[in-house]
């Protein structure tokens, strides 16, 4: 690991603005500062909280939004929550597999991008929803998917 | 927290707060508000804002814009009003980039509304003559009454004196200077407030089990964990107008004696994370948050706690294991948070709605509350339910949204009277309502005609709870939609206990083999049996209710499961569905 990740690690888990520091609001200051956690970030947090390496993979290991590899350089989500699966999520899901090439959630061989199913991305009332790059998009259509993963595709890398 | 130096003067606040509004509403410069909430963003309320801006500045343009949450009208998003200086506010639907800049330079530079895309006016009536319509003559909003959203799209979420300038902290400014905390209890026992999470226990009664801890550490949680599918109510309010719930969190503190508070909220949702920061940060600058609040002898310390992905965090244990940084599982029962809560601490957890209403309750009082919403009937085992709903629309319905209604509506009144009914000609086949741990109701005579109250809902099999309404249309398939009800609670299960992490993941499986046309006989008593012992053997509420999507399909839909099982023949748009999550957490 390169000095600079190193760094980045060491701040976030060092100097969080709130008050109340626990093991999860360390990882989820890593996570931010670089998109993952490496067992590195692990064993900073377990170090500054004074747990063990175990409890620090336990509480990782139990939230979906931790990785564990350096991050694609996009991320495509998309909800399948029963709003948006009432609307056509599925369709959505395909859709954006397909602009892909996966087959299911997961990381493109090309390294360029990821994608995840989410439960609730939080604005049903605009369902199909998904997200690009944490930027949500409503009332998608399969065409509208496909067409929003290829723009990305092409831009710069969101991290 | 260093003590405070200055003595805050709720009046000088007050005043200031006034002359910024003035200022705002009445200056020389035209004001610009737009929706960016969750809701706002997804339609594409940000390139709005950018657009405005970039045109504002090209033409170097005086004028102020603020983004604001959601005034709930989510099928007109992006949301755009001006302001011109002392006039209404014209509001534009469906804004573009392209629109927003024809908007500045037609409307905020010439100011002449570009009538085409207007919706509506609000405020001064002169608009009227304009031939542009009262926005509160909308069906949607019409026949609303807004307490816990009344700030909600008209201030900037992030800007405290806004909030104070519309009434704010005029309640906790009354509590501390004309009230003991017992009395403002019970102005909220007096209200008959019931918490808006799900459970509906009386919030005076909650706060009681607090109040009467002597521990000198005791703590309030605001539970803003929304992961219900189809309930945005919550981030909603947080990301609309924060400041009412940082109030009602301090009032709660006063009235139990606590010390300390914190707003949980699930990392990732920016709008309301960001927001509520801000407001907490200008409470502390101002007095309202601290040390001594407003001279007073009351100390209280707010923050924002935030959890990773986990539905089950909005389980009153499993928050507080979350907000200590733990695997968000529930913990067993006794200890009750009220003894032994966060950090092993008594703690009191309300949800965010249940702690907007707080400030106007005390402001107007608790009888004011009370006389809205449906009467107690002892004989129909209905306890009465004061107050408003807050209900989140979406799915197949003309105008989905946000809406805060009188509890005592009927479903009916709210789903086709405000909301339109069902677009494209097609009829109301189900209603899936409370979140996924809700169950299903069907579109009938009968249920369209259930007034909103706690207890009704609970009578007919369902949870109004969190607010959550999916509308579905004739299409939906009854099964299908069960199986996704459950593939979600399967794949939010903790994994802590054994009846629902293994209860769910047999029930999917069961329900992906019915929806395959491969179900048995068998089947449905195999379901019941598997549901039975979830609700009898589940640590918490997720595995507890954690049949109801299926029972409450059942009970509404058994002709759709007895196709699939005996004529192998689908009802709905089930073979479209082509996603079958085949999820397992970890």
């Amino acid at each position: 690991m390169d000095a600079a990740t190193q760094s980045l690690i060491a701040d976030a888990v060092n100097n969080q603005p709130q008050s109340t520091v626990t093991v999860l609001s360390s990882l989820l200051a890593v996570e931010d500062a670089i998109g993952y956690i490496p067992k590195e970030a692990v064993e900073a947090v377990a170090s500054r909280m004074d747990a063990t390496v175990n409890d620090v993979w336990a509480v990782a290991t139990f939230y979906p939004n931790f990785r564990f590899d350096p991050p694609m350089e996009h991320r495509v989500e998309v909800c399948w929550g029963p709003s948006c699966h009432v609307m056509g999520a599925g369709r959505i899901i395909a859709a954006a597999q397909d602009a892909l090439g996966l087959s299911d959630e997961g990381d493109t061989p090309d390294g360029k991008a990821t994608l995840r199913y989410n439960t609730c991305l939080g604005a049903c009332a605009h369902a199909p929803v998904m997200a690009i790059d944490h930027h949500l998009a409503g009332r998608v259509t399969p065409e509208s998917a496909r067409d929003r993963i290829a723009t990305a595709l092409q831009s710069a890398p969101s991290h | 927290m260093a003590i405070s130096t200055t003595t805050a003067d709720f009046d000088s606040i007050l005043a200031e707060a006034e002359r910024r509004w003035q200022a705002l509403t009445n200056g020389d410069r035209p004001w610009v508000r737009v929706g960016t909430g969750l809701a706002g963003e997804a339609a594409g309320g940000f390139e709005v804002v950018a657009a405005v801006n970039a045109v504002l500045a090209e033409r170097q343009i005086q004028a102020n814009v603020s983004e604001v949450g959601t005034l709930g009208l989510c099928f007109a998003e992006p949301l755009l009003d001006v302001q011109m200086p002392n006039g209404p506010r014209i509001f534009y639907r469906n804004v573009t980039p392209q629109i927003a800049q024809r908007i500045v330079s037609q409307h905020v530079t010439g100011g002449e509304p570009v009538s085409e895309h207007v919706l509506g006016y609000l405020g001064d009536a002169g608009a009227a003559q304009d031939g542009i319509p009262d926005l509160n003559d909308h069906p949607m909003l019409a026949q609303q009454q807004r307490i816990a959203l009344r700030n909600a799209g008209h201030i900037d979420p992030s800007d405290l004196y806004q909030y104070i300038a519309n009434g704010g902290y005029s309640a906790l400014n009354k509590a501390l200077t004309a009230m003991t905390p017992d009395e403002a209890r019970q102005e909220v026992l007096t209200s008959g407030l019931r918490g808006r999470g799900g459970a509906a226990f009386p919030a005076g009664v909650k706060w009681g089990f607090l109040a009467g801890n002597p521990d000198p550490n005791k703590y309030i949680l605001c539970n803003c964990e929304e992961g219900d599918p189809g309930a945005f109510n919550d981030r909603g309010i947080l990301e609309s107008d924060p400041a009412t719930v940082v109030e009602g969190i301090t009032i709660a503190g006063y009235a139990c004696n606590a010390n300390r508070g914190y707003v949980f909220i699930r990392h990732g949702h920016n709008q309301p994370i960001d927001r509520t920061r801000a407001v907490i940060e200008q409470a502390y600058e101002l007095g309202l948050l601290g040390q001594n609040i407003l001279g007073s002898d009351f100390s209280f310390d707010v923050e924002v706690a935030l959890t990773g992905d986990s539905y089950v965090s909005g389980e009153e244990t499993a928050l507080m294991e979350a907000i200590e940084g733990k695997r968000s599982m529930p913990r067993y029962r006794p200890p009750f948070p009220a003894q032994v809560g966060v950090f092993g601490k008594p703690s009191n957890i309300n949800n965010v709605k249940t702690l907007a209403y707080v400030p106007e309750i005390v402001a107007r009082g608790g009888e004011w509350f009370a006389g809205i919403g449906t009467r107690p009937d002892p004989d129909n085992r209905i306890n009465g339910s004061s107050g408003t709903a807050i209900l989140c629309l979406s799915g197949d319905i003309t105008y989905p949204g946000l809406i805060e209604v009188p509890l005592g509506m009927t479903f009916r009144q709210v789903l086709f009277d405000m909301a339109g009914g069902v677009p494209n000609g097609k009829s109301m086949k189900l209603l899936q309502t409370g979140g996924p741990l809700g169950g299903v109701l069907s579109a009938s005579d009968a249920n369209l005609d259930l007034v909103l109250d706690f207890d009704v809902f609970r009578a007919a099999g369902a949870i109004l709870g969190s607010g959550g309404i999916i509308v579905c249309d004739e299409d939906t398939c009854a099964v299908d939609l069960t199986r996704n009800l459950i593939a979600f609670c399967q794949y939010e299960s903790c994994g802590k206990c054994f009846p629902c992490r293994m209860g769910m993941s047999h029930l999917l499986e069961i329900l992906e083999r019915i929806s395959n046309l491969e179900g048995t006989e068998e089947d449905l008593a195999l379901m019941r049996n598997i549901g039975e012992n979830m609700q009898a053997g589940s640590l918490c509420g997720h595995g507890q209710l954690g049949f109801n999507p299926v029972s409450s399909a059942l009970r509404y839909f058994g002709d759709e499961f007895e196709a699939h099982i005996r004529d192998k023949r689908h009802t709905g748009d089930c073979p479209e569905q082509v996603f079958s999550p085949k999820l397992t957490r970890r």
